[in-house]
């Protein structure tokens, strides 16, 4: 294997980071720019959006359901069983709604982006649409960019419904409480904070989805080989952007609301 | 003595002067990494003329193809496309330029996930303003010129090899390009295919009169395309009458090493003294 130097190394790197950032900020200011390919977004979102609705609507059920339960057992050495609508919405709604959502997004679509580009580059499919006058990142990015902001912050608030439906089915059929009482604690225990919160996770994580799904599609390197290799790069980097980033939003918003 | 009548009509078009050249290369560099690609290319393609690039694998052909249209920017040096400076100019510039030359490429780069009819119709759908019966007019007139019009509603999966890169031409000249540019258009192809291709790209050197750069491996193409012309009235290429001084607008450029090696027409090619050349060509 050839060794690379150090400084080569970092160079690369910094030139990775600036590409992604002009495709990111390109990617958005295509919506300003004519045509806008409607049809195209309409598209992706059918394909990211009720493509992935089943997964995520199971994903955020059964989450619910074992927080619930891993709840149950610790709340209820304190006799606290009461407050259990409280933890499992407050949990959901702000932080596992949006962030199973994410990576399950990312896992599915992220790789779809990449695998779908990657293709396009070798087959020199992108460089025959530039050739016939068309910008790929107005026609092929802006609408994933786009469609998976829309769509994941739908998914999300579906998410949080199903995770919220998991943690009362567990309520009622496991540890025979009152679903009325959880239903009721959840809902009154939430504030505009948890909201607003567990909303503006899923546009950063779209956001970050589509243009690192578009970005390792983009610069496929190495034929067929090579669109495996960013198909894979593209979720593994997508899936910890959105688990690191969560913690800095998570953060960034307690100080802007003002939540300690 | 009197010259002969030409076969083709109006094949001036090639050595009017007043017209300047469709494509001008001045001192070109390029290398990847530490590979020098393309090290001081210099060439010009006339209005109307069609000229064919020679070289082994890796010498630098289809790059060329690429600097023309904009698709990569070279080292050094200065590249001038129907007047315009492509070294300089910004993507969105580009893409101005690019709706007045066509490529037609290697694998023919058909959107897999589109119709033969979507393919072909791609620039005009993009224009957005053009009416549905318009755009179903020129892609008929388009494919009749490959003489695919049967395939409209296919996918490019399930064409041919050579069927594909028909499309690709029929995609290509559907906006009327001033200048074609055509990557390997026959490789890989059987004779025959071959040939069908090479007839359509006389057809378009012929009666519409463009300028093309063509990259390619097969000498017996080029040569094909130096020898020939194409009869309106019979509808068919066919070879230039023997013992005239007739001739076509077809010039020869080969590459070796990253320099242009040869730069001329049909006769100086079969005269040259190199013996690299001469080998090449045998």
């Amino acid at each position: 294997m050839e060794l690379i130097s150090p400084t080569d190394y970092a160079k690369e790197k910094v030139r990775s980071v600036q590409d992604y950032a002009v495709l990111a900020a390109r990617s958005l200011g295509n919506l300003f720019k004519r045509p806008l390919y409607v049809a195209d977004m309409i598209q992706q979102a059918d394909l990211i959006g009720f493509g992935s609705l089943p997964i995520v609507l199971a994903a955020c059920f059964f989450t619910g359901a074992a927080l619930a339960l891993n709840s149950a057992s610790t709340l209820d050495r304190f006799g606290a069983m009461t407050v259990i609508g409280q933890l499992v919405s407050v949990g959901i709604v702000r932080e596992l709604g949006p962030v199973l959502a994410g990576l399950v997004v990312a896992g599915r679509n992220a790789s779809g982006m990449a695998s779908e580009l990657g293709s396009m580059i070798v087959t020199e499919q992108i460089d025959a649409m530039r050739a016939l006058g068309t910008d790929p990142l107005k026609k092929l990015v802006t609408p994933r960019v786009t469609s998976t902001i829309v769509m994941l912050f739908f998914l999300t608030i579906l998410g949080d419904l199903l995770g919220l439906i998991g943690g009362s089915f567990v309520v009622s059929t496991v540890l025979r409480l009152d679903t009325h009482q959880y239903w009721n604690s959840a809902w009154q225990t939430l504030e505009f904070s948890d909201v607003f919160t567990g909303l503006t996770k899923p546009v950063v994580f779209g956001f970050i989805i589509a243009t690192i799904g578009c970005y390792y599609g983009l610069n496929t390197k190495g034929g067929t080989q090579g669109v495996g290799r960013a198909t894979t790069e593209a979720v593994v980097a997508s899936m910890i952007l959105i688990i690191a980033v969560d913690v800095f939003i998570t953060r960034l918003l307690m100080i802007t609301l003002g939540v300690s | 003595m009197s010259t002969p009548t030409l076969p083709i009509e109006n094949r001036s078009v090639a050595d009017n002067p007043a017209r300047g050249d469709a494509v001008v290369f001045e001192s070109v560099d390029l290398a990847f990494d530490d590979k020098v690609l393309l090290d001081g290319i210099s060439f010009r393609l006339a209005h109307g003329e069609t000229k064919a690039i020679f070289g082994v694998a890796g010498s630098g052909k289809s790059t060329i193809l690429k600097l023309a249209l904009g698709l990569l920017k070279p080292d050094a040096g200065s590249i001038t496309v129907l007047g315009e400076d492509v070294v300089n100019m910004t993507e969105d510039q580009l893409f101005e330029l690019r709706r007045k030359v066509g490529i037609v490429f290697q694998e023919s780069a058909l959107f897999d996930s589109l119709t033969v009819r979507e393919n072909v119709a791609y620039r005009l759908l993009e224009e957005g303003n053009i009416p549905e019966q318009e755009i179903e007019d020129r892609v008929r007139e388009a494919l009749s010129f490959v003489e695919l019009e049967h395939t409209v509603d296919m996918y490019p999966s399930e064409l041919s090899g050579g069927m594909r890169r028909r499309v690709g031409i029929a995609r290509t000249i559907i906006t009327h390009p001033e200048v074609l540019l055509y990557d390997s258009p026959t490789g890989g192809l059987d004779p025959v295919t071959s040939n069908t291709i090479i007839e359509l790209i006389v057809k378009q050197r012929d009666l519409y009169k463009t300028s093309s750069l063509l990259v390619t491996h097969r000498l017996q193409d080029a040569f094909t395309l130096g020898t020939h012309y194409f009869d309106r009235a019979e509808n068919k290429m066919k070879p230039l009458p023997p013992h005239t001084r007739a001739s076509v607008p077809m010039g020869f450029l080969i590459l070796r090493d990253g320099h242009i090696i040869f730069d001329g027409d049909l006769k100086s090619l079969r005269e040259t003294p190199d013996p690299y050349i001469r080998e090449y060509i045998s």
